[in-house]
C-alpha cells in the first residue's frame, strides 16, 4: 500500500479549473518529484493533499481518506508541508519558528534532541536563534522552514519549489540535505520543482504535470531519456 | 596616499533581551524626566501648585490608566489574532461586572472575582464560536457591524436582567490612604494598579514562556502557516477571545467601585482604551499598556491644572494629544512596520 495515493483529483479556484484528474502515488522511503511549467497545477496538487484547496476525488494517506479535511488535520497525521513562500512566522524568532514544528500531538518531548540535529545541519540557526525569521535571507528561510518541518518528525515531507529565488550553491546544499535525510533516515519526500535537473538528481521517480494532468510519469532515468521531457524541462 | 581607515566603533552587539531592558530603562527615565519638566512648568504657572499634590494626580492617573490599559490590551489581543476591532469589548466587560455583582451578593469578594474571570473566559470564547465565527471570512465592515450589534445587545440586556438603577460595587481595598515620600496615595488606587499590572505581567509570561502562548503568537502572525503545522486555529481564536474577556472583566471590576455600576460603565472607558491602543500602536501589547498609563496620567494632569479643560474637556483634550502623536508617528509609539525579506 502506498503511503500517499491520489486518485482522479480535481480542484478549482472559483471558476478556474486547476487540476483535471491527477492520480499519483508515493511509497514510503521514496523521493518523488512533481515537475511542470508555471500554472501546470504543481502547487495546487500539494495544496490539495494538505486540504488547503477544496477538491473532488480521492486522497489517501497511510490508508486513511484525507480529502476535504482541514490543513491542521492533515498536518497532525504527519504531513509536513513547506509551502511556496516557506510559510514561516516572520515576526517570531528563529527559535520560536523551530519550536512551532513540535507543537503537534505528542512531539514536545523530543524537541531538544530534534533541534540539536537541525542545528547540526544548519549551524547558523543556533547563533541567530533570537532574530526575527522575517529578516533572514531567502536561503536561510528555506533552511529554517525545512528544519521546522523535520522537528515535527513527518511521515511525509512536501516541499514546494524549494529552489525558488535561491542562489545555485544554496539550492545544491538544500537538495544535498534532502538526499541525506532520505538516505540516512528513510524520510519520504514529495517535492515540487521547476528546476527539473536538480529534482531528478535527488528523486527516484517523477510526475510531469501539464495543464492540470499528469502528462508523463516514470523513474528519473526514464524521464531523463524521454525526448519531450528533455526538450521542454531539461533544456538539451 | 591611502586614507587611513576610521577606527571601527566598538560593536554594540547585545542580545535582544539586554536591548529591551536598556530601552525600558530609557523609557522610564525619559517619562520621569518629562513629568518633572511638566511639574517645573506648573510651578511657574500654578499659584497653588505642590509637588505632593502633583504626585497624587500622577498616581491616581496611573490607576485610571491601568484600567484603560487592561481594556486596550484586550482590544490589541483580539486585533492581533483576528484583525477585528471588537467594539463590544467594553460591554462584554460591563456585563461580566454585573455577573460579579450578582456573585458578590452570595460570596466574599475574591472568590467571586475568580469565578467571574472563569465565566468571562468561557463567555468570551463562546462569543467567538457562536457570533464571530460565522462571519469570520466576511468583509471587515460586516464584522465591525456584528461587534457593534453585540455592544448594543449587551447594553440593553444588562438593565433588562439587573434593572436600570445604578448599583454600588464592592471594593476589596480599604478606604484609607498611605503616604509615600510625601505623596498621599489612596489604597484604592494602589490596589487597582497592583491588580492590573499583575494581570499584565502574568499574561506576558504566558505568551513568552508557555507553548500555548507561543502557539497563540504564531496564530496572530500567520493563520495559514499555523494550520500547516497542525495548529487548531479556531480553538486558538476562541482562547484569545476568552483571554480578552478576562482582561475586560478585570478592567470592569476595577472601574466599578469608583464609577458605580450601570450599563454605561465602560462606554467612555472603551473610547479611552481605543485611544490608548492606537497611541501605543494597535498591534503592540506593550504599547497598549504604556498608552493606557500615559493617557490616564495625561487626562488627570490636564483636567486638574489646565483651567479651561477641567472635567468636561478631558476626552477631547486627550484626543488632541493623540492626534499630534499620530501625526508624528503614524504607527503609534510601539507599533511596527514589519521588516521582511522574500
Amino acid at each position: 500500500m502506498p503511503l500517499l495515493e491520489l486518485k482522479d483529483v480535481h480542484a478549482r479556484y472559483g471558476p478556474i479549473r486547476a487540476l483535471h484528474g491527477v492520480s499519483l502515488t508515493v511509497d514510503e522511503g521514496e523521493v518523488v518529484a512533481i515537475l511542470g511549467a508555471n500554472g501546470a497545477g504543481k502547487t495546487t496538487t500539494l495544496r490539495s493533499i494538505s486540504s488547503v484547496t477544496r477538491t473532488s476525488g480521492e486522497i489517501r494517506f497511510g490508508g486513511k481518506g484525507i480529502a476535504r479535511r482541514s490543513p491542521e488535520y492533515v498536518a497532525r497525521l504527519g504531513v509536513a508541508h513547506v509551502p511556496e513562500g516557506r510559510g514561516l512566522f516572520p515576526e517570531l524568532t528563529v527559535w520560536d519558528n523551530l519550536r512551532m514544528g513540535a507543537v503537534g500531538p505528542g512531539r514536545g518531548g523530543q524537541f531538544r534532541e530534534d533541534a540539536k540535529r537541525i542545528v547540526g545541519y544548519f549551524p547558523w540557526i543556533e547563533r541567530r536563534r533570537e532574530q526575527a525569521a522575517g529578516t533572514l535571507s531567502g536561503g536561510e528561510q528555506q533552511m529554517l522552514a525545512l528544519g521546522r518541518a523535520l522537528v515535527s518528525r513527518p511521515k511525509l515531507l512536501m516541499l514546494d519549489e524549494p529552489s525558488l529565488g535561491l542562489a545555485p550553491t544554496v539550492v545544491r546544499e538544500l537538495f544535498a540535505t534532502v538526499r541525506r535525510l532520505n538516505e540516512e533516515d528513510g524520510l519520504t519526500v514529495l517535492v515540487v520543482e521547476q528546476n527539473a535537473t536538480i529534482a531528478l538528481d535527488v528523486a527516484s521517480r517523477a510526475y510531469v504535470l501539464e495543464v492540470g494532468k499528469v502528462a508523463v510519469e516514470g523513474t528519473s532515468d526514464e524521464l531523463r531519456r524521454h525526448e519531450g521531457v528533455r526538450k521542454s524541462y531539461l533544456g538539451y | 596616499m591611502a586614507i587611513p581607515a576610521r577606527p571601527a566603533l566598538p560593536a554594540l552587539d547585545v542580545s535582544p533581551v539586554v536591548r529591551s531592558a536598556i530601552l525600558a530603562v530609557a523609557w522610564i527615565l525619559g517619562t520621569l524626566a518629562l513629568l518633572v519638566l511638566i511639574g517645573l512648568v506648573l510651578t511657574q504657572t500654578e499659584e497653588f501648585f505642590t509637588w505632593s499634590g502633583y504626585g497624587q494626580q500622577i498616581v491616581s492617573g496611573m490607576a485610571q490608566g491601568a484600567i484603560f490599559a487592561s481594556l486596550a490590551l484586550a482590544l490589541v489581543l483580539i486585533y492581533r489574532t483576528t484583525d477585528i476591532l471588537n467594539f463590544a469589548q467594553g460591554e462584554m466587560a460591563m456585563f461580566t461586572t454585573f455577573i460579579a455583582w450578582s456573585l458578590m451578593n452570595h460570596m466574599p469578594y475574591w472568590p467571586a472575582f475568580a469565578l467571574t474571570l472563569v465565566i468571562a473566559f468561557v463567555g468570551g470564547a463562546a462569543i467567538e464560536r457562536v457570533i464571530i465565527r460565522p462571519v469570520e471570512h466576511r468583509p471587515d465592515i460586516v464584522i465591525v457591524i456584528v461587534t457593534i450589534g453585540l455592544l448594543i445587545a449587551l447594553n440593553g440586556l444588562a438593565p433588562w436582567i439587573w434593572g436600570p438603577e445604578v448599583k454600588a460595587f464592592e471594593t476589596p481595598f480599604s478606604n484609607g490612604t498611605t503616604e509615600i515620600a510625601g505623596v498621599v496615595i489612596a489604597y484604592q488606587d494602589l490596589g487597582v494598579l497592583g491588580v492590573t499590572l499583575a494581570t499584565v505581567l502574568l499574561l506576558w509570561a504566558f505568551f513568552r514562556f508557555t507553548t500555548l502562548g507561543l502557539v497563540m503568537r504564531a496564530v496572530a502572525n500567520s493563520q495559514d502557516a499555523s494550520r500547516l503545522v497542525g495548529v487548531r486555529v479556531g480553538l486558538m481564536l476562541a482562547l484569545g477571545w476568552g483571554l480578552a474577556a478576562v482582561l475586560g472583566a478585570i478592567a470592569g471590576m476595577m472601574a466599578a467601585p469608583t464609577q458605580f455600576l450601570d450599563a454605561n460603565l465602560m462606554l467612555i472607558i472603551l473610547i479611552y482604551a481605543f485611544a490608548a491602543a492606537v497611541l501605543g500602536g494597535i498591534d503592540s501589547p506593550l504599547g497598549a499598556v504604556v498608552g493606557g498609563l500615559i493617557l490616564g496620567v495625561l487626562i488627570n494632569i490636564l483636567g486638574t491644572y489646565v483651567d479651561f479643560i477641567g472635567g468636561e474637556l478631558r476626552l477631547p483634550a486627550a484626543f488632541v494629544v493623540l492626534l499630534v502623536v499620530l501625526l508624528i508617528r503614524p504607527q503609534g509609539l510601539f507599533g511596527h512596520r514589519v521588516v521582511r525579506r522574500v
